[in-house]
C-alpha cells in the first residue's frame, strides 16, 4: 500500500500512469465504441478531422474512421509490446540464471549465443524473421523478443553469479536440493528485481518495433495498427498530414507514458531500498 | 564399535594468489566419533571454514581423503550425493543470509522433509510444528517470514532444520559467533542437549576459546592451512604447545583467571 502512495509521488510517475491507463481504457473500450470493423468504410475520403462529430479524427484515404482505428490500434500496440516484453524477460530470465548458476561449458556457450544475438541489430533480425515467416501478431511478438531478451539474460547472469555465492545456495545444497530447483526457486526469485527494472524500456522499444514492422508492411494484416496507420498516410502527406500524425502522436505519447511510469517504479523501490 | 562418524586424511586444497599457489589448507587429517564434539580452532584465515566446506563438498579438495559413515564421500555424486547429505548437515554463521530472504519458516523447514521423502504433503505440517517445538519455538512461528524473526530465533530455526533429516553429524561454522552473549548460551545448551538425546557428532567450528571449553570433547588448532596442535579440549586450552595455541589462548583474558 505504502508503495503505490509512494510511487504516485512523483510527477512523472503520476504523468505516465494517467496515460497509461487513458491507454488501457482505449484498448478496453475498443469494441465497446466501435464495435464494427475499424477496417470498414465509415464515411467520405480523406475528411478531415474536427468537421464531422461521428468521425471527430476524419477519415482516410479510403474512407474508413481514424478515431477507430486509433482506439482498436491502442490494442495492437499494448498487446504486442506487453507480450513481447514478457517473452525477452522469461527467455533472458531462465537463460541467464542457467549460465550464471551452471558455469563453465554452459556459460560459455549461452553466452556465447546471446553476443550473436546481440550484434545482430535487433530491427533487422525483427524484420528477416516476419519476412521469412510470415506476418502475424504471433510472429511479430516472436520476432519483437528475439531481439530484446539478450539484455536481460546479461543482467540476470550477473545477478546470480552473486547470488550463488550466498550462504543460503549453499545451504540448500546441504540439504540435498536439486541443482535445477536451486537454480529456478532459490537464485532466480532474487535476481529479478534488477532484470524488471529493464521491462518499462523493453516494453516502449517493442512498441516502437511493432510499429516500424507495421510501417514496412510487415505487421499482422488483420489488424490494425499506428505503424500501419503512419505508412498509409505517407501517401497523401501533403494534402492530409493528420493522418500520419494522429497515430504519431498516440505512439509518442504511449513510449513516453511507459517509460515515465518505469521510472516511477525504479524510483519508488529505490526509495525502499534506501530506507531499509 | 567407536567407528568414526567422519574420517578426514592428507586433505588439501590450494588456491592461487597473485599467480602464486597458496596452501588454505595443508595435509589436514582428523577424525569424529559419533556423539563426538570436535572443534577447529585459529585465527583468521587459518582454514577453518574452507576444511567445513571441503569435507561437505561445497568445494572439491585437491586431494585427501573424507570417509563419512564409513564410506568415501569424495566419491558420491548426483542423486546418491544428495540422498547421502540427509545425514551429514550444516549450520551457518550468519542466520540472515543462511536462508533465501523470500522464504518462510515452514517452507525452510519443509525442503529437507520434501526433498527426502521423509513426510508425506498432508504430514509435513505436523513435522515442521515438532521440529520448531524440539529447538524451543512455538509452532506458530511456521507461518513468520524469515527476517521477521529474532537472530536467536533464526539460529534455532537453522538447526531445526539441520536435525529435521536425522543426522550424525553437523558442522557448525561459526553458529554461535554472530549471537549475543545471552542467546549464545541458550543455544550452546540446545546443541548438547541435542547431542545427547540424538547422539549427534559435530565439527564445530570456532574462534572463541571459552566456547570451545564449554562444548567440545577435542580441539583441532589451525595455523595458516595447517594442523599446530590437537588434543583433549581442556588440556589443550589449559596447557598449549604450539605458539598459535599460545596467541589464542592469551587473546581469550577471561580464561587466564582461575576459578575458585
Amino acid at each position: 500500500m505504502s508503495r503505490l502512495w509512494r510511487f504516485f509521488r512523483t510527477p512523472e510517475a503520476i504523468a505516465g500512469a494517467l496515460i497509461l491507463a487513458l491507454l488501457v481504457a482505449m484498448a478496453v473500450a475498443a469494441p465497446l465504441i466501435f464495435p464494427g470493423d475499424p477496417q470498414a468504410i465509415a464515411g467520405p475520403a480523406l475528411l478531415p478531422p474536427f468537421q464531422d462529430w461521428s468521425l471527430p479524427l476524419g477519415t482516410d484515404r479510403l474512407g474508413r474512421d481514424v478515431t477507430a482505428e486509433l482506439f482498436h490500434g491502442a490494442r495492437t500496440s499494448l498487446a504486442v509490446g506487453l507480450a513481447a516484453a514478457a517473452a525477452a524477460l522469461f527467455i533472458g530470465a531462465v537463460v541467464g540464471t542457467l549460465a550464471g548458476f551452471a558455469g563453465g561449458l554452459v556459460d560459455e556457450v549461452l553466452m556465447r549465443v546471446t553476443d550473436a544475438f546481440q550484434t545482430v541489430p535487433s530491427f533487422l533480425l525483427a524484420l528477416a524473421f516476419v519476412s521469412i515467416v510470415g506476418p502475424s501478431l504471433g510472429v511479430v511478438v516472436g520476432a519483437i523478443a528475439l531481439g530484446a531478451w539478450t539484455g536481460p539474460a546479461r543482467v540476470a547472469r550477473a545477478e546470480v553469479l552473486s547470488i550463488r555465492e550466498r550462504d543460503y545456495v549453499a545451504g540448500a545444497r546441504v540439504i540435498g536440493m536439486y541443482p535445477l530447483e536451486i537454480a529456478f526457486r532459490e537464485v532466480l526469485p532474487n535476481a529479478l528485481p534488477p532484470v524488471l527494472a529493464l521491462s518499462s524500456v523493453i516494453v516502449a522499444a517493442a512498441i516502437l518495433t511493432e510499429a516500424a514492422l507495421s510501417f514496412l508492411g510487415l505487421g499482422d494484416p488483420n489488424r490494425v495498427t499506428w505503424g500501419g496507420m503512419i505508412a498509409e498516410g505517407r501517401a497523401v502527406l501533403r494534402t492530409a498530414p493528420f493522418l500520419s500524425i494522429v497515430p504519431g502522436i498516440a505512439l509518442v505519447l504511449t513510449v513516453l507514458g511507459v517509460y515515465l511510469a518505469g521510472e516511477g517504479v525504479v524510483e519508488s523501490s529505490a526509495v525502499r531500498r534506501s530506507l531499509s | 564399535m567407536n567407528a568414526p562418524v567422519l574420517a578426514v586424511s592428507n586433505l588439501a586444497k590450494h588456491y592461487r594468489r597473485g599467480g602464486q599457489p597458496f596452501p588454505a589448507v595443508d595435509d589436514v587429517s582428523f577424525s569424529i566419533g559419533p556423539a563426538e564434539t570436535l572443534a577447529l580452532a585459529g585465527p583468521s584465515g587459518s582454514g577453518k571454514s574452507t576444511i567445513a566446506r571441503l569435507v561437505l563438498r561445497l568445494i572439491e579438495p585437491d586431494v585427501g581423503r573424507v570417509e563419512f559413515e564409513g564410506a568415501d564421500f569424495l566419491a558420491l555424486s548426483g542423486a546418491a550425493l544428495r540422498a547421502r547429505r540427509a545425514r551429514f548437515q550444516m549450520v551457518f554463521q550468519d542466520p540472515l543470509s543462511a536462508f533465501n530472504p523470500r522464504a518462510t519458516v515452514a517452507r525452510v523447514l519443509d525442503d529437507p522433509l520434501r526433498i527426502h521423502g521423509l513426510a508425506s504433503r498432508t504430514e509435513r505440517p505436523r513435522r515442521i510444528a515438532a521440529l520448531l517445538e524440539r529447538v524451543g519455538l512455538e509452532a506458530g512461528l511456521a507461518v513468520r517470514a524469515i527476517h521477521e524473526i529474532s537472530g536467536g530465533q533464526r539460529q534455532r530455526v537453522a538447526i531445526a532444520r539441520a536435525i529435521a533429516t536425522r543426522p550424525s553429524l553437523i558442522v557448525l561454522d561459526e553458529a554461535v559467533s554472530a549471537l549475543d552473549v545471552s542467546v549464545r548460551g541458550q543455544i550452546l545448551k540446545l546443541l548438547l542437549d541435542l547431542q545427547r538425546q540424538e547422539r549427534i557428532a559435530y565439527l564445530f567450528i570456532s574462534h572463541d576459546l571459552g566456547v570451545i571449553r564449554a562444548v567440545a570433547h577435542r580441539v583441532v588448532i589451525l595455523d595458516a592451512g595447517r594442523i599446530a596442535e590437537s588434543g583433549e579440549a581442556r588440556a589443550v586450552i589449559a596447557n598449549p604447545q604450539s605458539a598459535i595455541g599460545k596467541a589464542l589462548v592469551a587473546a581469550t583474558p577471561r580464561l587466564n583467571r582461575t576459578r575458585p
